[in-house]
C-alpha cells in the first residue's frame, strides 16, 4: 500500500489526483483482479489469491503481472472470480489450482482458458469479455461498476480513478445552496427505503438554526437479503466518505457519525481504514483543503438490532441508548442527534453524490423514471441462476431482472414470486412481472422499494411460511413500545403459525386482515407500521394457498411440516442406503438393493434423506 | 394546572398555535401535546399509559387520534403529537375506533382480570377476546418505569429485553438495592390497583358494567354528536345488539351479521 | 471468568468514560470474556456514572450481548430470508438435533454455543453457518456434522 501525502491546499489535491490518473492510464502491465469482498473470501478468494502469488513468483513474473485484491464485483455466483485486465477477460468460480494455468496460459501465451469462462445458459457458449456476460449486460452499474478498479485498502487507487474530484468542485467552485439545488434537481431519492427526496432533506438541514449539526451515514442494513451497502462499504469505502464530505459541507455540519452494523467486521474495518487514510491526507479533519470547512467522521457499530435502522432508533443508538424510536415530529433535521439538527441518509444515497456534482444533475436524471431517477442496487438472491447485486436504471421491469439479469430459477422450476423491501415489504407474484420497478409501482403492488433485497422464490417456496418467517423476524425485532407493534406482530404470528400446523380455521383470514391493519394504524414507527405488509400482500396474492392449508389442511409447496409427508417412490429407489444412513430416526428401513421403506410414525421432516437421495425417489406431499 | 395554563394563555397571546379538534377551533401553547389541549377543553379521549404527573410514553396506543386531511390522514398517539398551527385533529373516527379496540381486545388478552381494562372494553364495546389468553398481567405500560424513575428517583425496575420477550424487572431478576420498597410501582399499575369481581373474569368480557345500545356510526363516518364529547351517552360506539328498533336497522345488523 | 476492575475500567477509559460510548464498551468487554459479567456491568455502571437498570436495558436489547456464558466454539445460523428460503431452519435443526440444545443455549460440555443472525450479508453464499469467525458457504444438512468435527479438532 502507497503511502498518504498531507495535501494542504486544493491545487495540491488536484495535481495529486492528475498524476495518479496518469499513472494508472500509463500502467502496461496486466492486471488480475481479484474480488475478494466478505462472500468472496468465504468462497474461498484469500486461497486463490495466495496460489496465484505462488504461481507468479514461480514464473518469476513479479515485474510483469500485478494482482489487485477488490471489494465484491457483484457476480457473487461467479466467485471467486478474476478479471484479467486490459482484455476484460472474466474468469469465474476459480480454484487455487488453476492460478499455474492462468500465469502460463493466459499471462505468458495470452490464452484465454475456455474452462473458466461464463457459459451462456441461452446460447450454450462461452464469454471471454466482461461487458458480454448477460449478468451484467442489462445492468447500469454507475455506483457498483468501480468496485472492480480499485483496491478499497489503497487510497491512491481511488485517487486514480479520478477520486475526489467532486469534492474538489464542491469545496471551490459551488456554494452550499448551489451544491443542494443540484442535488434536489437530479432527483435523488433516499435509497433505504423511504424513497425521501434528499436534495429536501438536505435543505431542512440546512435551514434549522444552530451551529452545531451532524449528519449520519445509515449503515444498518437490516433487511435480511440485501447486502449492497455491505458491497459499497468494503470495495468503494472513499465513495461513500467523498459524499459525505460534501454533504456535511451543504448542509454545515462539522460532525458526522458511520452507524456500521456489527454483523459486517470488513466493511468496518475498511471503512475505518479509508476515514484514518483520508485524515492523514487532510481531506478530514480542520481546514479541509484550506478553506475554513472542518469535519470529522466517527464510526458506530450497530449490536444487533433491526430497529436501529429506523432514523430516531439509530440516533438513541449512537447517543447510547435503548434502539426505541421517537414520534416525529420533531424530525431529525430538526432535533436529531443530541437535540441537533441532523442529516441520515443511507449508504447508496451518499455514494451518488460523488457523480451528481461530476456529472451534474443530468447525471442522475437522466436515468430512470419520472418519479424514480437514477439507478437502484439490488441484491438478487434466494431461488434465482446467477445470485449476486445487480444496479439497474428505475424502471426496468422485474421479469428483465429475474430473468434476463438472474438467469431464471434453477433447476427449471417455475418462478413464484420475488419478495422486495425485507420485513416492510411484500411478494409480487408471477402476473405482475412487467411491473417496471420504481418507488410508486412497487407501493402499488402491496409492497414497497426497500433498501434493495430481491428474493426469488420458486414452487418449492410456501406464501405461508414466508409470511409466518416475517412475523416471525418482527416480533423479535420490535422494540417493544407500542403494544400495537409488540403484540400485534405475536399474535400476527401465532395466527399463522397455527395455519401452518394445520391448526386455522374459518374467518382467521378476515381476523388476520383486520389485526395487520389495526397493526398498521396504530403503531409509532416504521417497522410497526409496515409489519402488515408481509401478511396482506401474501393473502392478497396468494389467498388459494393460504386457504388450502386452512381448509384442506394442505400445503401445496411442500413445506409446512405439519401438513406434509415424506415418502419413497418405489421405482425411483435403487436400494442405495444413502438415506437409511442420514436420518437421524433411524426412520428408514431396507437392505442394499431393495427397495427401502419409510415409517411414516417416526418421521420428523428433517429432509436428511431428501437431500441425500441422487435418484429422485424421496416424495413430499 | 388548568389554571397555570390559562395564566400563561393570557399573557402569552403571540406564541399561541390554533388548531381544529373535531371541528372545534383551539388554541395551543407551544409545547403542548393534542392530549393536553384536548383535557383543557373538556374533550374526552381514553389513556391509559398517560399520567399527568410523569413523563409521556406513547405505549398503549388508546389516546389515538387521527390527524390529517382526506386522503393524507395517519393515526398517532395524542399524549406525544405536539399540537401544531393548523392541525386537524378528529378523536373518534370509525380507523380510530377500530385501532383502539383492537388495543384494548389485545391488553385484554394479556391482563383479563385488570378492571380497568375491563371497565375499556365495556366501554367501547370490545365484546369477545380473540387471542389466546395469556394471563401475564403486565401490559407493559411503563408506569411503574417512569413512577420509580421520576417521582420516586429510585430507577430500581427497567425494561429489559425487547419485542415478544420485553420485560420489567430488576437488574438480574433479584432485589435491587435502589428499591426503598415505597410501593409507589403498585400504586400507579393498572393491573394491579382493582379486580374485576364479575363472572369468569379472566375467561370473559362480561360488559355487566354498561350497557349495549345501537351504533351512530352505522350512519355516519364520524361522530355528529355533542353529547359524545361531553362524556355521555357514548352509543354511537358501541357493537350493534340482536334486536333492533328500525326496519333500516333490521336489514343492516342482518347483512352485518352475514359478513362476520 | 470474574470480572476484574482494572480490566473493565481500562475498556471504560479507552473511550474516554463516555456515556455515549456505552455500546462499543459492552462489545469491548463482552470479547474479553466473551459474556457480559453481571459485576462488569455494575463496574461500568458506577463508573460511567449511568444506573444500572439502563445499562441491563441496553444489555439485554441488543442481540449482540450475552448475558450468560457462552461456549468455547460460537455457532452462528444465518436465518435471513434468502437462507431461509434455501434451507436455513433445517440446517439449525440439524445442529440442534447434533448438540442436544436450542438455538440461544450452549451445550452442556460447554464446547459450542449455537445462535441464529437475521442477516449476515453473504446470501450468494446461503445457507451460510460462521463458525468463530470462520464461514462455511452452501451448508448442507450432512455438513454440519464434519464442521462440528472439524472444530473439535482443532483444540
Amino acid at each position: 500500500m502507497r503511502k498518504i501525502k498531507k495535501i494542504k491546499t486544493i491545487k495540491d489535491l488536484e495535481q495529486l489526483i492528475h498524476s495518479q490518473v496518469q499513472a494508472r492510464k500509463s500502467e502496461k502491465k496486466p492486471v488480475l483482479t481479484v474480488s475478494a469482498g466478505t462472500c468472496g473470501q468465504a468462497r474461498g478468494s484469500l486461497q486463490v489469491i495466495k496460489s496465484l502469488e505462488k504461481a507468479i513468483k514461480e514464473e518469476n513474473l513479479e515485474d510483469k503481472v500485478k494482482i489487485k485484491v477488490t471489494g465484491c464485483h457483484g457476480f457473487c455466483e461467479a466467485e471467486p472470480n478474476i478479471i484479467v485486465q486490459p482484455q476484460n477477460i472474466f474468469y469465474q468460480k476459480v480454484q487455487p489450482k488453476d492460478a499455474k494455468d492462468i500465469t502460463s496460459q493466459t499471462i505468458i501465451n495470452n490464452k484465454v482458458i475456455d474452462q473458466l469462462l461464463f457459459t451462456d445458459l441461452a446460447t450454450g457458449k462461452k464469454v471471454s469479455n466482461e461487458k458480454n456476460i448477460p449478468f451484467y449486460k442489462k445492468q447500469k452499474r454507475i455506483i457498483l461498476g468501480d468496485n472492480t478498479l480499485i483496491d478499497p485498502t489503497d487510497m491512491n487507487d481511488y485517487l486514480s480513478i479520478g477520486g475526489y474530484r467532486s469534492l474538489i468542485k464542491a469545496l471551490s467552485g459551488m456554494t452550499q445552496e448551489e451544491i443542494i439545488e443540484t442535488v434536489k434537481q437530479s432527483g435523488l431519492r433516499g435509497r433505504g427505503g423511504a424513497g425521501f427526496p434528499t436534495g429536501y432533506k438536505w435543505e431542512f438541514a440546512r435551514k434549522t438554526k444552530g451551529d452545531t449539526k451532524y449528519i449520519i451515514c445509515n449503515a444498518d442494513e437490516g433487511d435480511p437479503g440485501a447486502y449492497m451497502d455491505r458491497s459499497l462499504l468494503e470495495g468503494n469505502p472513499h465513495r461513500v466518505l467523498e459524499g459525505m464530505i460534501i454533504g456535511a459541507y451543504a448542509i454545515g455540519a462539522g460532525e458526522g457519525y458511520i452507524y456500521v452494523r456489527d454483523e459486517y467486521p470488513l466493511a468496518v474495518e475498511h471503512i475505518s481504514l479509508a476515514i484514518s487514510q483520508a485524515e492523514e491526507m487532510g481531506l478530514l479533519g480542520k481546514n479541509i483543503l484550506g478553506t475554513n470547512f472542518n469535519f470529522e467522521l466517527h464510526i458506530t457499530k450497530g449490536a444487533g438490532a433491526f430497529v436501529c435502522g429506523e432514523e430516531t432508533a439509530l440516533i438513541a443508538s449512537v447517543e447510547g441508548r435503548v434502539g426505541e424510536p421517537r414520534q416525529r415530529p420533531p424530525f431529525p433535521a430538526v432535533k436529531g442527534l443530541w437535540g441537533k439538527p441532523t442529516n441520515i441518509n443511507n449508504v447508496e444515497t451518499w455514494a451518488n453524490i460523488p457523480l451528481i456534482i461530476e456529472k451534474g444533475p443530468q447525471g442522475l436524471s437522466r436515468i430512470g423514471t419520472n418519479g424514480s431517477k437514477g439507478t437502484k442496487i439490488f441484491s438478487l438472491v434466494g431461488k434465482i441462476n446467477n445470485t449476486g447485486l445487480v444496479e439497474v436504471p428505475m424502471g426496468i421491469s422485474l421479469r428483465e431482472i429475474i430473468f434476463d439479469i438472474g438467469g431464471g430459477i434453477p433447476g427449471g422450476k417455475d418462478f413464484k414470486a420475488v419478495q422486495t423491501g425485507g420485513p416492510s415489504g411484500g411478494c409480487i407474484p408471477k402476473e405482475m412481472l412487467d411491473l417496471p420497478v420504481d418507488y410508486e409501482s412497487l407501493t402499488k403492488a402491496g409492497s414497497i422499494m426497500g433498501s434493495g433485497g430481491m428474493i426469488v422464490m420458486d414452487e418449492n417456496t410456501c406464501m405461508v411460511d414466508v409470511a409466518k418467517y416475517f412475523l416471525n423476524f418482527l416480533r423479535d425485532e420490535s422494540c417493544g413500545k407500542c403494544i400495537s407493534c409488540r403484540e400485534g406482530t405475536q399474535r400476527m404470528w401465532e395466527i399463522v403459525t397455527d395455519i401452518t400446523e394445520g391448526k386455522g380455521s374459518r374467518g382467521d383470514l378476515e381476523f388476520l386482515e383486520a389485526l395487520a391493519k389495526t397493526t398498521r394504524d396504530a403503531s409509532l414507527c416504521g417497522l410497526g407500521q409496515t409489519a402488515a405488509n408481509p401478511v396482506l400482500s401474501t393473502i392478497r396474492h396468494f389467498r388459494d394457498e393460504y386457504e388450502a392449508h386452512i381448509k384442506d389442511k394442505k400445503c401445496p409447496a411442500g413445506v409446512c411440516k405439519e401438513l406434509i409427508q415424506y415418502s419413497i417412490i418405489e421405482e425411483n429407489c435403487t436400494g442405495c442406503l444413502a438415506c437409511l444412513k442420514v436420518c437421524p430416526q433411524e426412520a428408514i428401513s431396507g437392505e442394499l438393493k431393495k427397495v427401502h421403506v419409510l415409517d411414516q410414525s417416526k418421521c420428523i421432516k428433517c429432509a436428511a434423506c431428501y437431500e441425500a437421495c441422487n435418484f429422485d425417489a424421496i416424495k413430499i406431499e | 394546572m388548568r389554571l397555570a395554563i390559562l395564566m400563561q394563555l393570557k399573557s402569552n397571546e403571540e406564541k399561541m398555535i390554533t388548531l381544529k379538534i373535531n371541528g372545534l377551533e383551539v388554541r395551543a401553547e407551544e409545547g403542548q401535546t393534542i392530549l393536553e389541549v384536548a383535557k383543557f377543553y373538556g374533550l374526552e379521549i381514553p389513556t391509559l399509559c398517560y399520567n399527568e404527573g410523569l413523563s409521556h410514553y406513547g405505549g398503549c396506543r388508546l389516546c389515538l387520534v387521527e390527524i390529517g386531511e382526506e386522503p393524507k390522514t395517519k393515526l398517532v398517539s395524542s399524549c406525544t403529537y405536539p399540537a401544531e398551527e393548523s392541525l386537524v385533529v378528529r378523536t373518534d373516527t370509525k380507523r380510530v375506533i377500530e385501532a383502539r379496540k383492537m388495543m384494548i381486545e389485545l391488553m385484554l388478552s394479556v391482563a383479563p382480570n385488570s378492571k380497568i381494562i375491563q371497565d375499556l372494553a365495556s366501554k367501547f364495546g370490545v365484546k369477545q377476546v380473540r387471542f389466546k389468553i395469556r394471563n401475564e398481567e403486565c401490559i407493559l405500560c411503563g408506569l411503574c418505569v417512569r413512577m420509580c424513575a421520576e417521582q420516586m428517583d429510585g430507577r430500581a425496575i427497567g425494561f429489559q429485553n425487547r419485542g415478544y420477550k420485553r420485560k420489567i424487572s430488576t437488574p438480574f431478576d433479584i432485589r435491587s438495592e435502589e428499591c426503598r420498597l415505597c410501593g409507589g410501582c403498585i400504586y400507579i399499575c393498572p393491573a394491579c390497583q382493582l379486580r374485576c369481581q364479575g363472572p369468569q373474569a379472566d375467561t370473559a368480557v362480561c360488559n355487566a358494567c354498561l350497557t349495549m345500545d345501537p351504533t351512530c356510526l352505522d350512519f355516519y363516518d364520524d361522530l355528529q354528536c355533542w353529547m359524545y364529547d361531553a362524556g355521555r351517552c357514548g352509543t354511537c360506539i358501541r357493537e350493534k345488539p340482536e334486536k333492533s328498533k328500525s326496519k333500516k336497522q333490521t336489514q343492516k345488523s342482518k347483512q352485518k351479521e352475514k359478513n362476520a | 471468568m470474574e470480572a476484574e476492575e482494572l480490566t473493565v475500567k481500562k475498556h471504560i477509559k479507552k473511550y474516554s468514560n463516555e456515556k455515549k460510548a456505552l455500546i462499543s464498551i459492552l462489545q469491548d468487554i463482552q470479547e474479553e470474556y466473551n459474556y457480559l459479567p453481571q459485576e462488569a456491568l455494575k463496574i461500568v455502571s458506577r463508573t460511567l456514572g449511568v444506573p444500572l437498570i439502563d445499562i441491563i436495558g441496553v444489555a439485554t436489547f441488543y442481540r449482540a450481548f450475552s448475558l450468560e456464558p457462552r461456549g468455547k466454539h460460537l455457532i452462528t445460523v444465518c436465518l435471513g430470508t434468502a437462507c431461509h428460503v434455501r434451507g436455513g431452519p433445517k440446517i439449525l435443526e440439524e445442529f440442534e438435533r447434533k448438540l442436544n440444545i436450542e438455538a440461544g443455549q450452549t451445550s452442556k460440555d460447554g464446547q459450542f454455543s449455537l445462535e441464529t443472525v437475521a442477516c449476515l450479508g453473504c446470501c450468494a453464499i446461503g445457507p451460510v453457518v460462521v463458525v468463530d469467525g470462520n464461514y462455511h458457504a452452501q451448508t448442507t444438512i450432512r455438513k454440519v456434522g464434519s464442521i462440528l468435527k472439524k472444530h473439535l479438532k482443532k483444540d
